[in-house]
């Protein structure tokens, strides 16, 4: 049976895109058939970080609007079996996501793919209701900082009212929680909120906790989801945050400082 | 010892000499249908025989949404009979702009649009307890179970409200009667909403930004520290709000 989910947070610049690509892609690598769709109209991104810009001839706005076919619009990753993207449109604004038109896309994407993941768009306005009024789930990217987890906290609240879920009075879109750039180092100087805070003010499961991790950028610039940097902390991190959306029981990672050895100790002391 | 009315003052807190409120009344209106029937007043006052009690100086106000088209030439003569019967007309409400001037020189208010007040004239007959009843039937106060996030809004427009849930920064929880947060109040509660002094609030972890109970509210740079986190109980102790641990 096929799962919407969206990628969602409210604030902008906290990592949905990245954690969309991510997840998407590792869910793939599980053997999931799974296809990402980029909400944001007309700031179109999710094409950039999955390294497919190049290959956009049609977009999800001209399957809504302009009757081409949806086999069309659906890019096939190179790299990963299994995995597609419906890129957005760049030239267009959120108006163009008709409800009907969201509707018929996602209902047939259902039929042929295991897991559609939304890309929403910051903010609260049309592109962001549109991206998460279909989902089953939610994952609710927040980084450990107030005005992160506050915007979050209404998006929740989104979800609970405005989802068809709610609107039909269906089971609650299931909510999880993804703390991303998780710098252990500023939450113990108490630069920034610990998981606990946040989990106290939002009161939902934790899917997951990315760590602040250079790699995450560099990806970004390759046009790699960061699951295929093998070295990556982060692509670990949200290598397990997909087992976890499948089911698995795996520990978080990344959340207690790691003991040291001098080499180590050294080698910060002189970076 | 007495107190001069300065000292009175300082005592209580305030340095005006009264207070201003918000406060909601149920006034009883009078929809005007052939205020020129002669049989008007023989009927109104056959009414009023019924319940004497009920009617003997009652505020009144006036509805003339039916006859605003006609010349208000009789609102005069109608609050001059009806104060004879010890009734008392306060304003006039759904009037023409005619209307309201003739009103304005009676010395009556002016009342805005009435919603529900206008629906009220006709329920004094057989409507009235077919309402009664409906509302017997309709539990009063309102249980919540889920998280209410920033930005959402609860209102239990009668009776109590009972959370069992976070109340998010940023949220706005509200009653008639009493407010209950089984869990961690981090927004905004107005208790007693339509003027019930003796509504309270309690919660089992205070970090509210602001509580309110018949109007008269404490944001939460007044609350005292120690308080915060804590299972705490708002009650209304004169001119605010009073804090307390709850055992």
């Amino acid at each position: 049976m096929s799962k919407v989910i969206v990628v969602t947070s409210g604030k902008g610049g906290v990592g949905k895109t990245t954690s969309a690509a991510a997840l998407g892609t590792a869910l793939a690598l599980r053997g999931k058939k799974t296809v990402i769709i980029d909400f944001d109209v007309g700031l179109r991104n999710l094409d950039l970080i999955m390294g497919c810009e190049r290959r956009v001839v049609f977009d999800f706005i001209n399957v809504i609007n302009d009757g081409i076919r949806l086999n069309q619009a659906l890019i096939k990753d190179k790299r990963v079996d299994n995995l597609s993207i419906l890129p957005t449109s760049q030239t267009r604004d959120k108006d163009a996501l008709s409800q009907e038109g969201v509707e018929k896309v996602i209902e047939e994407l259902r039929k042929e793919f295991d897991y559609i993941i939304c890309d929403s768009p910051a903010g609260i306005e049309r592109g962001a209701y549109m991206a998460l009024y279909h989902a089953d789930e939610a994952i609710v990217v927040t980084n450990p900082e107030v005005s992160s987890v506050r915007d979050s906290d209404r998006i929740l609240g989104i979800l609970s009212s405005k989802s068809k879920r709610a609107e039909h009075g269906d089971e609650p879109v299931k909510t999880h929680l993804l703390l991303t750039r998780y710098d252990l180092d500023r939450v113990q100087r108490g630069e920034m909120l610990k998981l606990d805070d946040v989990l106290e003010i939002l009161a939902i499961p934790v899917l997951g906790v990315i760590p602040q991790c250079g790699s995450v950028l560099q990806a970004s610039n390759l046009g790699m989801p960061v699951v295929l940097d093998d070295k990556s902390k982060a692509g670990q991190a949200y290598k397990d945050a997909a087992s976890r959306l499948l089911g698995d029981e795996v520990e978080l990672r990344y959340v207690n400082p790691e003991k040291r050895g001098l080499v180590d100790w050294l080698f910060r002391r002189s970076a | 010892m007495k107190l001069s009315a300065a000292e009175e003052a300082s005592k209580t807190g305030g340095g005006l000499p009264f207070q201003i409120r918000g406060s909601l009344q149920t006034l009883l209106s009078l929809k005007l249908l052939r205020p020129d029937d002669p049989a008007f007043f023989t009927a109104l006052l056959e009414k009023v025989a019924h319940a004497p009690d009920f009617f003997r100086n009652a505020p009144i106000v006036l509805d003339g949404a039916a006859v605003k088209a006609k010349s208000p030439d009789c609102l005069a003569q109608i609050v001059e009979r009806l104060k004879e019967h010890r009734l008392v007309p306060v304003g006039l409400q759904n009037g023409s702009a005619e209307w309201n001037e003739a009103a304005v020189a009676l010395g009556l208010a002016i009342f805005g649009a009435g919603g529900a007040s206008t629906a009220e004239p006709a329920a004094v007959g057989r409507s009235g307890s077919a309402a009664k009843a409906a509302s017997a039937l309709k539990p009063a106060g309102k249980v919540i179970r889920e998280p209410v996030r920033g930005g959402q809004q609860v209102v239990a427009a009668d009776g109590d409200l009972v959370v069992m849930a976070p109340v998010s920064a940023g949220a706005e929880v509200a009653a008639a009667g009493h407010i209950h947060v089984y869990a961690p109040l981090r927004g905004r509660a107005f208790a007693g909403m339509n003027g019930d002094e003796t509504a309270m609030i309690f919660c089992e972890q205070l970090h509210a930004e602001l509580l309110s109970i018949a109007g008269i509210h404490q944001v939460s740079e007044e609350i005292d520290t120690r308080l915060l986190g804590k299972r705490v109980r708002a009650t209304l102790a004169g001119e605010g709000l009073k804090l307390e641990p709850l055992p």
